[in-house]
């Protein structure tokens, strides 16, 4: 390292510890706004226990098993990415926040199917077949279009954070001594595997 | 510098979590399948609880992060708790 690098580096105002803090607190936002919603979820669960048990059913278990089985792999190679910089890997780590937006698009492609076909049958918020519903199913599936919707949304930001990180990779902006921002973007895409972790058993699997 | 303060996770390792994950998720469907009752809301959500720990101590390395953030974490969980406790003590007693 020659003296001039030697400046550069120690007139660097870093402080990554920080940032990932910064990305914690973030988080925990994140965190309380779905656990409102999972609160909200619960206590008219608790109200009208067979009308959200016949709501699931209308739910493909299936998709969303595969939905489930896709987030859970990408939330892999994405931190398969952070290893990878950490290693100094950096094609490994294009390929990996790659896979990682190519299931992103398979999810939101199932989503796309799945609510699609509830449209097709006249099934979305404020419609005609919604407002003829009892109580129990209309919360059910205003609460699953909301929680789900909310849930699609993060993962097309999540998406958009992971897009900007390829591209810094690429340019070596995020290298293996920088790389601050490959780590909360990842961070931000486990949060989105984090909710549906809970979505799924419980939009989907209720008994 | 001595910025980086992260732990690397090595990539088996990574891949042996998304196993136990990706089992704990057939399982959670198959437990479902059967009708327990009131037992299988409790299953399910154990399952989720025991996936969610999984991913937060490995995938997002919290289990190599300070003591400070872990306790943070930890109290966001505990407030959320207390808050479905509440209501739901309220919602039954009004």
């Amino acid at each position: 390292m020659n003296m001039s690098e030697k400046i550069a580096h120690i007139e660097e105002h870093r402080d990554d510890e920080a940032s990932k803090f910064g990305m914690w607190l973030f988080i925990f936002t994140e965190l309380l706004l779905f656990g409102g919603l999972f609160l909200v979820y619960s206590i008219f669960r608790a109200q009208y226990p067979l009308s959200f048990h016949e709501g699931s059913l209308e739910l493909s278990v299936t998709i969303g098993a595969i939905n489930t089985v896709v987030l859970l792999f990408s939330s892999m190679t994405v931190a398969m990415a952070l290893t990878a910089m950490q290693k100094n890997n950096q094609k490994l780590a294009m390929i990996m926040i790659g896979i990682t937006l190519f299931c992103a698009a398979v999810f939101m492609f199932n989503k796309y199917l799945e609510w699609g076909a509830k449209f097709h049958h006249g099934l979305y918020p404020g419609s005609e077949l919604m407002q003829l519903l009892d109580r129990g199913h209309h919360l059910f599936f205003s609460l699953y279009f909301f929680m789900t919707g909310l849930h699609a949304l993060h993962i097309i930001i999540g998406m958009t954070l992971l897009f900007v990180c390829l591209f810094k990779v690429k340019n070596a902006s995020i290298n293996d001594k920088d790389y601050v921002l490959l780590e909360n973007g990842a961070l931000y895409w486990h949060l989105v595997d984090l909710i549906w972790i809970f979505l799924f058993p419980l939009m989907y699997l209720i008994t | 510098m001595a910025n980086n303060t992260t732990h690397t996770i090595e990539y088996k390792g990574l891949a042996k979590i998304l196993l136990v994950l990706l089992t704990l998720t057939f399982v959670t469907i198959g437990v479902t399948s059967f009708h327990l009752g009131s037992l299988t809301v409790t299953v399910a959500l154990l399952i989720a609880g025991l996936k969610a720990f999984l991913v937060l101590s490995n995938f997002m390395h919290l289990k190599y992060e300070s003591v400070l953030l872990r306790i943070l974490v930890a109290l966001v969980f505990v407030l959320f708790a207390v808050i479905v406790v509440i209501t739901f003590i309220d919602y039954a007693f009004r």
